[in-house]
């Protein structure tokens, strides 16, 4: 279990970020995170990951405090070009995670390989990140996260450079392999409807500084589809709420700016 | 007030020339210069005893290929050259390594570094030929001195320019400190470094070859040149010599460049570059 405890984190130049966030994810659920721009996800992301240290609050992992960067933590930058290495292969970039699994060499390569195949991108275990385009730049670093098999899965708009279609399917995925491992993941979303789509409950965040808007269980039956989940009342619904809490949050915001 | 800057986009920099075209271009320029060299001295402008015509210059530098104790004079210089970079690289990378990526060590050490740099390392020969003599060590001294500085520059440049993006990467996946700096800095910084080695590789030589003409006794390409200058009718074998030594940098700097060039592939086509 993912406790957040009154978590807080100003930055040297005084810039509230988070404030008083408090969120308790349970393990195996998928936490979708919506909110405008500025509402301090990335600090709560980097905040979990332990990249940062909160000025005031606690992450709490399994009942214990944790203390720099969980055990079994994958994360999906949203920066991902910059996340991958330039001079290792699309393989080895998918592989290098695994070193830290103890796995040998050829469990690697094959675990790396099988990783690519589910993302749709066996044919690129070979080339260059840098050879290949943003979107599918995207897909490696969701394959390497993937083949790591976290308990802890963060994703910082994993699927924001991909096509409609190719995004469909790695929601999909996204839903199949968490089924498939016991995998707590939290996904940073700008994409009302996906947060609805693949979330068990949509945590909607306010700006200035981010706080705990609404969080609102996503009573959809599984497995979910693309097409008939989202034609549902009840997607429709909760699509709407979010869409509504979301857009509130932003007009509070201009509102005050004035 | 006019600015000197070529735009970059100005038809000339538009088609940059082919491989072909870079060495017809050189070609070009080599040939004007011995051509110019060749008439000056044929004309006697100057007494041809102190400039031969490039035609015998290089007539001579090509003999000097049989020649076994000239060969063994080019070996030595060579050896000290390469023994000189490598300790250079061996001890310059981890340095720079270290002071790049501690900065408490860093700051400690500025002082020193910001003393020792401005010092002109061939100021310093007279100093390594009193306390080493003049062998091999004196030379390979002066060299690791002279070699270190912009290869450790450029290591400690190379490890600011490393993208925190690749390193929090590695470091949510658990990965430590040394781990980071060995599978993501150091790598990273691999091609600055590289060119910090050519940049040194090209020092080295003149370290060497000078280091032997100053010290003026022993062995090496730099001996072969003092003692040529001393004889009579000397300038066309200081001359020869001078044109093995000329040649000897431009092969290192040519061979240095094309293993950058193949090694660093992922840089250049990060940066967007062709070269």
């Amino acid at each position: 279990m993912l406790e957040i405890k009154d978590l807080t984190h100003t930055y040297a130049d005084g810039h509230v970020a988070v404030r008083d966030v408090n969120l308790t994810v349970a393990n195996g659920e998928l936490v979708s995170i919506v909110g405008p721009s500025g509402c301090g996800k990335s600090t709560l992301l980097r905040c979990i990951a332990g990249l940062i240290r909160p000025a005031e609050g606690q992450v709490i992992l399994d009942g214990r405090p944790a203390d720099g960067v969980p055990e079994g933590l994958a994360v999906v930058f949203q920066d991902y070009s910059r996340s991958l290495l330039p001079w290792l292969s699309v393989r080895d970039n998918v592989a290098l995670p695994l070193k830290r699994r103890g796995m040998s060499k050829a469990q690697r390569r094959e675990a790396a390989t099988e990783a690519l195949e589910s993302v749709g991108l066996a044919a690129a275990g070979g080339k260059y990140p840098w050879q290949l385009s943003g979107g599918m730049q995207q897909r490696v670093s969701i394959a390497r996260a993937l083949a790591y098999r976290p308990s802890l899965l963060l994703m910082d708009e994993p699927f924001g450079s991909v096509d409609a279609q190719t995004r469909e399917d790695l929601e999909d995925l996204t839903l199949q392999v968490r089924g498939g491992n016991d995998m707590t993941i939290l996904l940073v979303t700008h994409d009302i409807d996906e947060s609805v789509y693949v979330g068990d409950r949509v945590v909607v965040l306010g700006a200035s500084p981010g706080h705990v808007r609404a969080d609102l269980p996503v009573d959809l039956p599984g497995p979910r589809d693309q097409i008939s989940t989202r034609e549902l009342p009840e997607f429709v619904r909760l699509r709407a709420e979010v869409g509504r809490l979301v857009r509130g949050v932003t007009e509070t915001t201009a509102t005050a700016a004035k | 007030m006019t600015t000197q800057t070529v735009s970059p986009r100005s038809p000339r920099a538009a088609r940059p020339l082919t491989r072909t075209g870079r060495w017809a271009r050189g070609a070009v320029g080599v040939a004007a210069l011995f051509a110019a060299s060749e008439l000056l001295g044929r004309a006697e402008v100057v007494d041809r005893s102190y400039l031969p015509p490039a035609s015998e210059i290089v007539t001579r530098a090509v003999e000097l290929v049989g020649d076994t104790l000239f060969l063994q004079y080019l070996l030595d210089t060579l050896t000290a050259w390469a023994v000189g970079l490598g300790l250079a690289i061996a001890i310059a990378v981890p340095l720079g390594l270290l002071l790049g990526s501690v900065p408490a060590v860093n700051t400690a050490t500025r002082a020193i570094v910001e003393f020792l740099r401005p010092i002109p390392s061939v100021a310093l020969i007279p100093l390594a030929g009193l306390l080493l003599g003049s062998g091999l060590n004196m030379k390979v001294a002066l060299i690791v001195y002279a070699a270190s500085w912009p290869i450790l520059f450029n290591t400690m440049y190379g490890l600011d320019e490393v993208d925190p993006a690749a390193k929090e990467t590695l470091r949510v996946f658990g990965f430590g400190r040394a781990e980071i700096l060995l599978r993501v800095s150091l790598p990273s910084a691999a091609p600055f470094i590289a060119t910090g080695i050519r940049l040194a590789a090209a020092i080295a030589l003149i370290l060497a070859v000078g280091t032997e003409i100053i010290a003026g006794f022993g062995e090496g390409l730099g001996i072969f040149i003092a003692q040529a200058y001393s004889m009579p009718d000397g300038a066309r074998d200081v001359l020869a010599g001078t044109v093995w030594a000329g040649t000897l940098g431009l092969a290192i700097d040519a061979g240095l460049g094309q293993t950058q060039r193949r090694m660093f592939r992922w840089h250049h086509a990060r940066q967007g570059g062709t070269t």
